[in-house]
């Protein structure tokens, strides 16, 4: 785009590098890893806030945050897992969905502007706790030869494919599936990010130039993304914490 | 900013964004780990306590209610229990009074059919006696005027004792044969 010579300075990955604020002993600490660690703030604020002296008759804090609680507990574990087998997984998947989704919110935060998870490690840290959890679980629960038919979905009545059946499993759930976890989430906020830079840097630049109606087109444009973008934050915070309680389901599942 | 921004850029066109860093890892890791720790140790079972007593509090109100309504209705039957009884007792009552009074109007009854039986036997048997005793007294006053006027009439005496009482009875089985007949 820019190399026509209009001098539009198109948004790419340099939107999501970041000069160190802080250099302590050769650890680089950036605005990503200062919002990564206000959103373990803030979520631990507000449900100290909330529960910390909680009361059989609640506040209106404490009534926001079992609200939040509750759509965890019931809506998705109890829902994956049964309330018998989900207990144990409450807090994991609670903890998973109020981070992923407050790490989100930064995206359309005025200063911060930035959603944590759309930097690859963040999501990738995550993905791989509930991959370990996840291996772990089917290793306890299945033994050594169990873990593996269940990794490759070992069924004898599939007969002739079943080898082909096997391999495709095995790289599909052990290989594939951290990755397409990881990154769901990741290019998600990554493209939610991009395009709210390129409509807020368009409505900057058109705004300077002759198109001035092109200013606000690209300045609606921004609002609506935003609108957008708070709801896709919301709805990848759940696919991730839905997906994780499947996959534990998985492990937990009776051979077939 | 937008210089900065191409500045950037230009310093690092190599990057691939799935290429996490090792500083960013280390930090997500800690990031998601206080706020699990958090979570887990403190704040959900806080708030599941919490739960636990509200639930409680709402079941024992529930189970509170349940036992007044079991008692309310054994108090219920109680009484619909002894109001049976008192019927039963009732009708119990009235049927013995009933026979009581049917036997003891009986008994009168009995007592008075007696009692006249008795008064007109009583009467029938004075009846007689008077009867009898005209009888005799009129057959003697009879026989003694009979005798008085055939004496007058014949002009003697009948003395003779056997031949007047004959003749009398004579005399009067005749009346009572008129008698019978024209009855």
């Amino acid at each position: 785009m820019s190399d026509n010579g209009c001098g539009f300075p198109a948004p790419g990955l340099q939107s999501f590098l970041f000069k160190p604020l802080a250099t302590v002993g050769g650890f680089e600490f950036n605005k990503v890893m200062l919002l990564a660690l206000v959103t373990t703030v803030l979520v631990i604020a507000f449900f100290w806030a909330a529960f910390g002296k909680a009361k059989v008759v609640p506040g209106k804090l404490q009534m926001v945050g079992e609200a939040g609680y509750d759509f965890v507990r019931r809506g998705i574990v109890y829902e994956t897992l049964g309330k018998r087998e989900g207990e144990k997984y409450v807090p994991f998947m609670v903890s998973l969905f109020f981070f992923i989704w407050i790490m989100n919110i930064w995206s359309v935060i005025p200063l911060a502007q930035f959603p944590v998870a759309s930097v690859i490690a963040f999501p990738m840290v995550l993905a791989a706790i509930v991959y370990i959890t996840w291996v772990a679980l089917t290793f306890k629960k299945h033994g050594f030869v169990g873990f593996f038919k269940n990794v490759t979905g070992y069924d004898k009545s599939l007969g002739a494919v079943l080898p082909l059946v096997m391999v495709i499993e095995f790289f599909s759930n052990l290989l594939v599936r951290p990755f397409t976890h990881a990154v769901r989430l990741f290019a998600n906020m990554f493209a939610g990010h991009l395009m709210l830079v390129m409509f807020t840097v368009a409505s900057w630049y058109l705004l300077n130039s002759w198109l001035v109606v092109g200013a606000g087109v690209s300045f609606v444009m921004t609002i609506a993304m935003i609108l957008f973008e708070l709801f896709v934050q919301a709805v990848q915070a759940y696919v991730f914490v839905l997906l994780a309680c499947s996959y534990i389901q998985g492990a937990l599942a009776e051979h077939h | 900013m937008i210089a900065n921004l191409a500045q950037l850029a230009a310093e690092e066109t190599e990057q691939n964004p799935l290429l996490p860093a090792g500083p960013e890892l280390l930090i997500g890791t800690i990031a998601f780990a206080i706020v699990f720790f958090f979570f887990w140790k403190k704040l959900l079972p806080n708030i599941n306590k919490v739960l636990e007593e509200r639930r409680a509090a709402i079941e024992g109100g529930i189970e509170e209610a349940d036992a007044m309504k079991v008692e309310a209705q054994s108090v219920l039957e109680q009484y619909k229990a002894q109001l049976a009884e008192a019927r039963h007792e009732a009708a119990r009552l009235r049927q013995e009074a009933q026979e009581q009074g049917a036997a003891l109007i009986a008994e009168m009854r009995a007592e008075g059919q007696r009692q006249r039986e008795e008064i007109v036997a009583a009467g029938h048997a004075q009846i007689d006696a008077d009867r009898k005793a005209a009888a005799s007294a009129l057959r003697q006053d009879v026989g003694k005027l009979a005798t008085d006027l055939a004496g007058k009439l014949v002009g003697e005496s009948l003395e003779d004792h056997a031949r007047q009482s004959r003749v009398i009875d004579r005399f009067l089985d005749e009346l009572e044969e008129k008698a019978e007949a024209t009855r």
